[in-house]
């Protein structure tokens, strides 16, 4: 994915139905974001201010498993519009820790939660079964972990610039 | 015709949410929502699962803030074991709780909040975040960075990762703390100690710039809650509870956490995952209180170490009332800071930090119990009950980020109100709509979860407010 000599490399991040951790795992990259955002640009993430999926995106990192319409909706779109996704972290690869809902159904859940009163308005509906983002669109590369951590996110970063496929083996693996 | 502005999704919180605002045929405000998008059901997945599991499995609740729930969690199995987990094992759990204090408080002070604060809340929307700042003000997002980092190393060197680590387990820790790992930690705070106070004086040079944002931030007259110790100093991991009003008369005070289904009760809204608790004892309105940074600052008496407390001082000394207003929780956040690289060193340097007795070993011996800490949004509470096997036969979570839910919505309106004149709305008022929000440092993965089989009273209110279901367990 070598971007054109004045352009940087476009990165969105997106967080489905998850915890922020493999978020929090991408920020604790630390100061080698400051080497990033020179090659990249982030132009679509919960931690800047666009509120549109941008038209075209080289690369995009999935946290979360996809459990309600919005994250339906959002997934389609984003795949449409992204070259490159990655499903980064257990939650995006297998559906992990939102998925235990699925043997209850998500009525069950919310009658648990909140009585009779579920919310309706406004909020998103909760779908069915809780669902791994290559069960709903094709996925490019998958990064396991709980969270993948840093190193690994770093390395898987830089080989995809370099246009290599990361081979992630021997670094990181589920549940880690 | 009257017309409904929504902004979606929220930008630099952590987690999912809307915002809506109703205007009126004249374009004037008539009300105001914050809504969360994301409910995931923890507190029904757990039933039959090994209690043993609870303190991972929690952890997953935030990514932002697990150490808050292992802790909690912990305590809670603690209390199945029946045991007094020793003294060291106390200890360690207060270093890891203060340390990811320090992180997810740089977390929101400079890569959520400071592009408001350095760039200006009506800043070019694309440069508005870390990586603009990064481009213009080179130090202060560095110091951020290095910062939230300190915190994070800490983590990690205690608990072996710095997301999920599985270090804190029922009984106490699963391992000692080692001399080489306390050096590099002594070696660490006083550069996190440093960061913090340019950050201080850089912030209080800027406040003056915030006038308005200090009026309309969620100012109003409300309780505050937090644990606090034994002198009435901060508290993140034991203590009581102690509640005040916004000029600072206490309301109840000694509070035993284990009894918080005598004064917590909860309501739910139709158009929101996240449920509003309020103080029982005052109804659904007198009874909004707020918890966090700011609250915990307000409800003390004093922090208990002398820089922090220096800080206290002159922040209550220059805005004496205003101090309530909800903006002053970023000052709030940088203080405690402050105190948690006070507090970390005087805990690291005890001798007995070195001790190999960390974890009490035991069955379940109880059926029911209840872990209370602080997290860096508040007041967390775990809830749980089990079989005679040890298995999970229900689960309560109360979350910091939901008692704060009344006030944020308030504060929503409030900003509306004030910055939202007529019909013509521009991206600075919307992203200060967003910024009373940021203020409050909203956890939502963490904070759409709920009672449970719990003997809890429920509320459920109409739009004009009466009361159309109501049940008690």
């Amino acid at each position: 994915m070598s971007a054109h000599p004045m352009s940087k490399v476009s990165v969105a991040t997106v967080w489905l139905d998850g915890c922020s951790g493999c978020h929090m795992s991408f920020l604790d990259m630390d100061e080698r974001l400051i080497e990033l955002v020179s090659s990249i640009e982030i132009v679509y993430s919960p931690i800047v201010d666009t509120k549109q999926f941008p038209e075209r995106v080289d690369l995009t990192l999935v946290e979360g498993s996809v459990s309600s319409e919005d994250d339906l909706e959002k997934i389609k779109l984003i795949r449409e519009h992204t070259r490159v996704l990655v499903a980064l972290g257990d939650c995006a690869v297998t559906g992990n820790v939102p998925s235990m809902r699925n043997p209850f159904g998500p009525e069950k859940v919310l009658r648990h939660v909140y009585l009779r009163h579920a919310p309706s308005e406004i909020v998103p509906r909760l779908l069915p079964k809780v669902l791994p983002v290559h069960q709903v669109v094709a996925v490019d590369a998958f990064l396991p972990g709980c969270p993948p951590p840093a190193d690994v996110i770093y390395f898987a970063l830089t080989e995809l610039l370099a246009g290599r496929v990361p081979d992630l083996s021997s670094s990181t693996r589920f549940g880690k | 015709m009257s017309q409904r502005v929504t902004i979606d999704p929220v930008t630099r919180i952590e987690g999912h949410a809307r915002i809506t605002v109703q205007l009126d045929e004249a374009g004037r405000v008539e009300d105001a929502h914050f809504h969360v998008t994301q409910v995931r059901g923890f507190e029904k997945f757990c039933e039959g699962r090994p209690f043993t599991e609870m303190p991972s499995l929690m952890a997953r609740i935030c990514g932002i803030c697990p150490v808050s729930h292992l802790v909690a969690s912990s305590k809670a199995c603690d209390a199945l074991l029946a045991v007094r987990i020793p003294p060291t094992a106390v200890a360690l759990r207060r270093i890891i709780n203060l340390a990811q204090v320090m992180q997810s408080h740089a977390l929101s002070f400079f890569y959520l909040s400071a592009p408001d604060l350095l760039l200006g809340m009506d800043a070019d929307p694309a440069r508005r975040n870390i990586f603009g700042m990064l481009a213009e003000h080179p130090e202060l997002a560095r110091d951020g960075i290095r910062l939230r980092s300190i915190g994070q190393q800490i983590i990690e060197m205690l608990g072996g990762k710095r997301i999920h680590p599985a270090w804190v387990v029922p009984g106490g820790v699963s391992e000692p703390l080692t001399e080489e790992k306390r050096e590099r930690m002594l070696a660490m705070l006083p550069e996190a100690r440093d960061i913090t106070l340019r950050a201080l004086a850089w912030f209080k040079g800027v406040l003056s710039r915030y006038e308005q944002e200090i009026a309309s931030f969620a100012n109003f007259p409300s309780l505050f809650m937090a644990l606090v110790n034994d002198a009435n100093e901060l508290e993140h991991y034991d203590g009581s509870w102690r509640i005040v009003t916004s000029d600072g008369s206490v309301v109840a005070e000694r509070l035993d956490p284990l009894r918080y289904q005598t004064f917590i009760e909860e309501q739910v809204e139709n158009w929101t995952y996240l449920k509003s608790p309020y103080y029982k004892p005052l109804g659904r309105q007198e009874g909004m209180y707020r918890v966090g940074p700011l609250a915990r600052l307000l409800v003390s008496e004093r922090c208990g170490t002398p820089e922090a407390d220096s800080e206290r001082e002159e922040f209550f000394a220059t805005y004496g009332e205003a101090r309530t207003s909800s903006f002053f929780y970023h000052y709030a956040r940088l203080i405690e800071i402050l105190y948690a690289s006070e507090r970390m060193q005087m805990l690291l340097r005890d001798p007995d930090i070195l001790s190999p007795r960390v974890r009490a070993h035991a069955e379940p011996n109880q059926l029911e119990g209840i872990g209370v800490a602080e997290a860096p949004r508040g007041t967390l509470i775990h809830h749980y009950t089990i079989d005679e096997h040890g298995l999970i036969r229900s689960a309560n979570l109360i979350i910091a980020t939901g008692h704060n839910n009344l006030a944020m919505n308030r504060g929503v309106l409030q900003v509306a109100q004030h910055f939202i004149k007529d019909a013509h709305i521009t991206d600075g008022m919307l992203n200060r709509l967003e910024a009373v929000i940021r203020a409050f440092d909203p956890c939502l993965s963490c904070s759409t979860h709920a009672l449970g089989e719990m003997p809890l009273h429920l509320q459920v209110f109409d739009a004009g407010g009466a009361v159309v279901d109501e049940r008690v367990r």
